[in-house]
């Protein structure tokens, strides 16, 4: 019986390996890079003509001009995009109290005025370690911190952090969520842009 | 639970609900081998597998020769998946010059790919090169799925033939499958992924310069940030339609560049389902009595929701000993709030636990969120779903199949207690299908208990322990469960990469996987020489809401009471330790 099934199994995945291993990864590639070639190239961003970033994939901000974003488990650096990984911490695990603690820490010294209760996502770790957003109201909660430091005024950060929010789908489906590269590439350039109006 | 979380979970079971009919009548008419739409363009291509592999479509095999073909088909797979991951460093295709695969983890992979588990203990942008990727992966993500789907239609068949010896043509089935079903379905699912930012490239990684540099853990400063590419949508596409699961990166589709926006997540998560549901139609429609399919949709329906909204409702509570740091959980219009430890921004709480729920009722296992950071009955639920047996949905295939085993177990109880014959879809249900489905319903356990029981007393595999307490028990418990029940996530803060664990773990998909299907061809092969016995006044129906009902209760009672005490073990004590401390 097995000697009959031989021919049929070995050929038979062969064709398919080449079918489905080869020719549709391949002319999945070819449709993709014809029809959403930025997209398909990992949806880079550019300053100056180098690629600063992706849209998609988080970096660290720990400097207080900087909006933040999720807290990163990656190793051996925050935010490595060659390696991904969430911090797997069980939810009574000293550890994560540890974290969470260390990061309310850092929030407070950069900006001891600020009483408002803090944002669970801004103390917690996003699940990829390369989280790109934060939520609306953890960009709202550093506004402050931020327009003082860069000497704005509160309204244009919100301006800025506006634009680089995004909506639910439909407005139904999803989180709404801000960009936190976006946000602070664009804090850089308004500085830029009004040092040369002076 | 906010207006939102409900409406979501809404959307999310009308979708699966609306899209089940169709696919369920093209798959009929599929494996009917009636004209289904796409024959023009893919009937010469199937034609041409045949001739060229000399197999001959329209000769049927005995259960035991579909068995052999099947097993020799896998087997195959098995070793070509190792030996690409153990020769990759040798291979084209390999731009990041990944070394190697240990052999326990090319095992362990291997095995976990041809069972439809594909549970991870590689991270795969930092193990495989891209042809192991696509020549190794995303084929078995076709094969094993389109081989679970095989052995269900073969099943099937032993329900509408009589008094025939043969049960179908394996190989036949498995070509359909991928052919007409797998293939167009991924295509479009992977074209939609990348036009949400999903990469498709065969570039080298990208290195960009970062804004502001970041020290890492030796205190040295990084100016620069390498970003994992490859060719990500066409595996991303085929895991979710399959019920596989094995991510194209470590954290599976919470990686942005594998599930970027809400859009990508929703219709990830719904081909999580769609299949598995589908089928269901595509039973009832095979057999002729459509109510059959509604009725096993309907209790894995049943068991399936209020699993969905107790999920998102613990995880929405968030963690109580976050209360007295000053932090804000609560849902709002700017922030999801709740549990976000291990989740993703864009996704929140309620499309994180949507996923959880939907990727462990399917046997698929891909995550978008860690499932090791839930809260403890969070956790409990995903645990609980795959420990009932990867029954309600469960794999594309092998779901349908598990159910239908119970529904035998049903009948035969029920019959007992009524005193009829035990009857289900026009077969007499005898000793030989009850001793088989029994096996089925006592495999998955037995893999699962003793693999935590031994595990919990080694030394070498307790050490593979990241967090403490009850919640370090439930991370073996749920690997095992995951493993013995071909789901494939993860308490991901295992150290699963070690070789007790890739070999431990590997075996248990193996035999969770053949150890049911060759008893369920036999069944099949039984039920075929059977004659089809009209419905009189001594048939139990098996559409109506009381079977519906008396089905859930035997899968539920199997499975609760089962796996309580390790339950207890677990989350459930973790629970009380968290609120009464």
């Amino acid at each position: 019986m097995i000697r009959e099934h031989m021919k049929p199994a070995i050929v038979s995945f062969l064709i398919l390996t080449i079918i489905t291993g080869i020719l549709y990864p391949l002319s999945v590639t070819g449709i993709a890079q014809a029809l959403f070639r930025e997209r398909a190239n990992g949806s880079w961003i550019y300053r100056n003509g180098n690629p600063i970033g992706s849209l998609l994939i988080g970096q660290h901000f720990d400097d207080p001009k900087y909006l933040w974003g999720r807290i990163s488990s990656t190793s051996p650096v925050r935010f490595n995009a060659a390696s991904s990984s969430g911090s797997n911490l069980g939810p009574t695990n000293s550890e994560l109290i540890d974290a969470v603690k260390a990061r309310i820490k850092a929030l407070k010294t950069a900006d001891p005025d600020n009483t408002s209760p803090i944002p669970v996502d801004l103390v917690t770790s996003s699940a990829s370690g390369l989280d790109p957003h934060i939520s609306l109201a953890a960009a709202y909660y550093q506004i402050p911190r931020v327009a003082r430091l860069r000497g704005l005024s509160q309204d244009t950060v919100k301006s800025i952090v506006r634009t680089h929010s995004y909506n639910r789908f439909l407005g139904l489906i999803g989180e709404p969520v801000v960009n936190v590269l976006k946000v602070n590439l664009d804090l850089d350039s308004y500085k830029i842009d009004n040092n040369m109006n002076i | 639970m906010n207006w939102n979380n409900v409406i979501q979970g809404l959307i999310f079971l009308a979708t699966v609900i609306l899209l089940a009919k169709p696919l369920g009548i093209y798959m009929a008419r599929v494996y009917e081998g009636k004209p289904a739409g796409l024959n023009v363009l893919l009937g010469p291509v199937e034609r041409w597998i045949y001739r060229l592999s000399g197999i001959h479509p329209e000769t049927s095999m005995s259960w035991k020769g579909y068995a052999v073909a099947m097993l020799l088909f896998n087997s195959i797979g098995i070793v070509v998946v190792y030996a690409l991951q153990r020769l990759q460093a040798h291979l084209p295709l390999n731009p990041m010059s990944m070394s190697g695969v240990t052999p326990d983890l090319a095992f362990n992979t291997a095995v976990s790919f041809a069972t439809n588990t594909n549970w991870q203990s590689y991270g795969g942008e930092t193990t495989l090169s891209y042809l192991t990727q696509m020549v190794g992966l995303t084929v078995q993500n076709f094969l094993s799925a389109a081989t679970g789907m095989a052995v269900l239609v073969a099943l099937i068949r032993g329900f509408i033939q009589k008094k025939v010896e043969t049960i179908g043509n394996f190989w036949v089935d498995l070509v359909r499958s991928t052919l007409y079903i797998l293939i167009p379905l991924s295509l479009i699912l992977s074209i939609i992924l990348v036009s949400q930012g999903v990469v498709q490239t065969f570039k080298p990684y990208e290195k960009v310069t970062l804004l502001q540099p970041v020290k890492n853990d030796n205190g040295t400063v990084v100016q620069e940030q390498v970003l994992a590419l490859g060719p990500a949508a066409s595996q991303v596409a085929i895991k979710q339609l399959g019920t596989n699961g094995g991510g194209f990166f470590n954290v599976n589709s919470s990686h942005p560049f594998e599930n970027p926006t809400p859009l990508s997540n929703f219709l990830e998560v719904i081909s999580i389902i769609l299949i598995p549901a589908a089928l269901c139609y595509t039973l009832g429609y095979m057999v002729r009595d459509k109510r059959q399919g509604w009725a096993l949709l309907a209790a894995m329906l049943i068991i399936f929701i209020p699993c969905l909204w107790s999920c998102i409702y613990f995880e929405q509570q968030g963690n109580p000993l976050f209360n007295s740091l000053g932090i804000d959980q609560k849902a709002t219009a700017f922030q999801p709030g709740g549990n976000m430890e291990g989740k993703e921004a864009r996704f929140g709480i309620v499309n994180s636990a949507i996923w959880a729920v939907a990727t462990t009722a399917a046997s698929n296992g891909s995550v978008n969120s860690m499932h090791d950071s839930y809260m403890p009955l969070g956790g409990l639920i995903p645990m609980w779903l795959m420990q009932l047996g990867e029954v309600v949905f469960g794999g594309v295939g092998s779901g349908l199949y598990g159910m239908i085993a119970f529904a035998i177990i049903a009948v035969f109880i029920a019959g007992l207690m009524i005193g009829r014959t035990p009857e289900y879809l026009g077969k007499k249900i005898e000793a030989y299908e009850m001793k088989m489905a029994s096996l089925m319903i006592l495999i998955p356990p037995a893999l699962v208990l003793a693999g935590t029981a031994v595990s919990v007393s080694l030394h070498q595999a307790k050490v593979s322990i990241f967090n403490p307490g009850p919640q370090g028990f439930s991370e073996v418990l749920y690997a095992f469960s995951s493993a013995g029940n071909n789901n494939g996530s993860a308490f991901g803060g295992l150290s699963a990469n070690t070789p007790f664990y890739n070999i431990a773990l590997g075996l248990a998909m193996f035999f969770a996987r053949y150890w049911l299907a060759i008893p369920i061809l036999a069944v099949a092969g039984s039920l075929s020489r059977k004659k089809i016995v009209p419905v009189s006044q001594g048939t139990l129906p098996t559409h109506t809401p009381l079977f519906i009902i008396f089905l859930i209760m035997v899968v539920l009672i199997v499975g609760a009471l089962t796996f309580f005490p390790a339950l207890v073990l677990g989350p459930i004590v973790e629970h009380l330790m968290l609120h009464h401390s």
